[in-house]
């Protein structure tokens, strides 16, 4: 199955290791990511203002690529566009929403893109790897495992972007399941955790660090005490405030100790036996390697 | 401590131009308090969400000289846990923007240290400059 496939800036850069483990593992279930040709920035944040407009056609103009690519034969069929990135997810899923919802303002943007060979229809459908992974069926991701993680206890940290607001939410926004489902089908074993979609202070990790801190102190020693071993995101916002703001969290909470924090198809890739050129567990900034030896697990 | 307030057509003005940005009903907003105890960055703000949607029903424009609406990072736990399905993170929205469209800008590139700026990924510099800047 090819499917148009959105990276977003970060998966071309400091989360390249998502990307790459994503990708590779997709591929071992049949699912062929196909970029986006001339992809742009989605903005991260979704626009909240009614009367910002200008902002939702970084996001559109994508989803006229994916038409574009139906066009010209590169996928068949497929107005899915499949994003890694919860931001991306998120933002490009909301600006959808509105175009769909608000007709004039398509009329807006598309009047605003004229020099695009397609206008944007609102047909394109913006959804998430995991929901794909689910459509398809979790048994297909379980059949691909040569390397038991069964050891692992795993926390999944949904964050804001995946679950609210819950018109774009992929589950429950309050009890959420499909990262744990996706964790059992990798043969690891999910715990169950008091604040999986609590915020990690998102973009405020910019000017507001101290907040940053708190906030990933409270999650990451929540996760802890839950039994989790390791913890996996689906997001590089989240992943940069619970991953490399440790170092701040252990300058603040000395005696705060570390956790690794991953992204999920960096264990899949592992769970897929595939190499540590794949996996990228190098990419992170807790080291996981040595929890996985502990645990008897080869990377 | 009572605060006497003074409603006049300033406050209308200001109320009306919070309402039409972004797009919610805030009058039905009943102040129950869900949205306060719901935000796990309440404990950072001067002043509570419920507190904000108070303020600008009454229109009072002072509601944005405190800390509140920029520590706000949108995550919508208020959002789907509002039992009037009203949307604090578009109210606390539309005040950054009628502060920023003064030429305004929370944050300076030059004054985040040099270390960060070489850290930080673009998905947060980004996030954080659209959010935050004019």
């Amino acid at each position: 199955m090819k499917i148009p496939y959105y990276p977003g800036c970060t998966l071309k850069s400091t989360a390249k290791h998502f990307e790459d483990s994503a990708i590779e593992s997709a591929k071992k279930i049949g699912i062929e990511f196909v970029e986006l040709p001339r992809w742009n920035c989605c903005g991260v944040v979704a626009p909240l203002a009614t009367d910002d407009i200008m902002r939702h056609v970084a996001p559109v103009r994508n989803m006229i690529r994916v038409l574009e690519m139906n066009r010209d034969g590169l996928v068949k069929d497929e107005k899915r566009l499949l994003t890694l990135c919860s931001m991306c997810y998120s933002t490009l899923k909301r600006s959808n929403l509105r175009v769909n919802e608000l007709i004039d303002d398509l009329d807006v943007l598309n009047d605003f893109m004229y020099k695009e060979e397609m206008n944007y229809d609102g047909s394109v459908k913006i959804v998430h790897f995991l929901e794909v992974l689910k459509e398809m069926g979790f048994d297909k991701v379980k059949d691909k495992v040569v390397k038991s993680l069964e050891n692992l206890n795993v926390a999944a940290y949904y964050g804001c972007k995946l679950l609210r607001p819950k018109e774009i939410g992929i589950d429950n926004s309050e009890v959420p399941i499909i990262f744990e489902d996706f964790i059992s089908a990798i043969s690891a074993n999910p715990v169950d955790w008091h604040n999986k979609s609590k915020c990690c202070g998102s973009f405020l990790t910019v000017d507001n660090k101290e907040v940053v801190v708190d906030l990933g102190y409270d999650i990451l020693t929540d996760a802890q005490k839950s039994g989790a071993d390791i913890i996996v995101t689906s997001c590089p916002l989240c992943a940069y405030n619970l991953d490399n703001r440790q170092k701040n969290i252990k300058e603040k909470y000395p005696e705060f100790k570390e956790i690794p924090v991953v992204y999920f198809t960096q264990l899949m890739a592992l769970a897929f036996g595939f190499p540590k050129e794949i996996t990228g567990f190098d990419g992170n900034y807790i080291n996981s390697v040595k929890l996985f030896k502990s645990k008897n697990i080869k990377v | 401590m009572i605060k006497k307030i003074k409603i006049t057509s300033h406050n209308q003005t200001f109320y009306e131009k919070v309402k039409t940005i972004s797009g919610e009903d805030i009058a039905v907003c009943d102040r129950c308090g869900v949205c306060t105890g719901s935000c796990p960055l309440t404990i950072e703000m001067e002043i509570s969400p419920s507190n904000i949607m108070k303020m600008v029903q009454l229109g009072q424009e002072d509601v944005m000289d405190y800390n509140s609406m920029w520590v706000c990072s949108t995550c919508n736990y208020c959002t789907a846990r509002c039992p009037r399905g009203l949307d604090v993170s578009k109210v606390t929205e539309a005040l950054r923007q009628i502060r920023l469209r003064t030429s305004f800008d929370k944050i300076q590139i030059d004054k985040i240290p040099k270390e960060e700026l070489k850290d930080l990924p673009q998905i947060a510099l980004v996030g954080a400059f659209r959010r935050l800047t004019s």
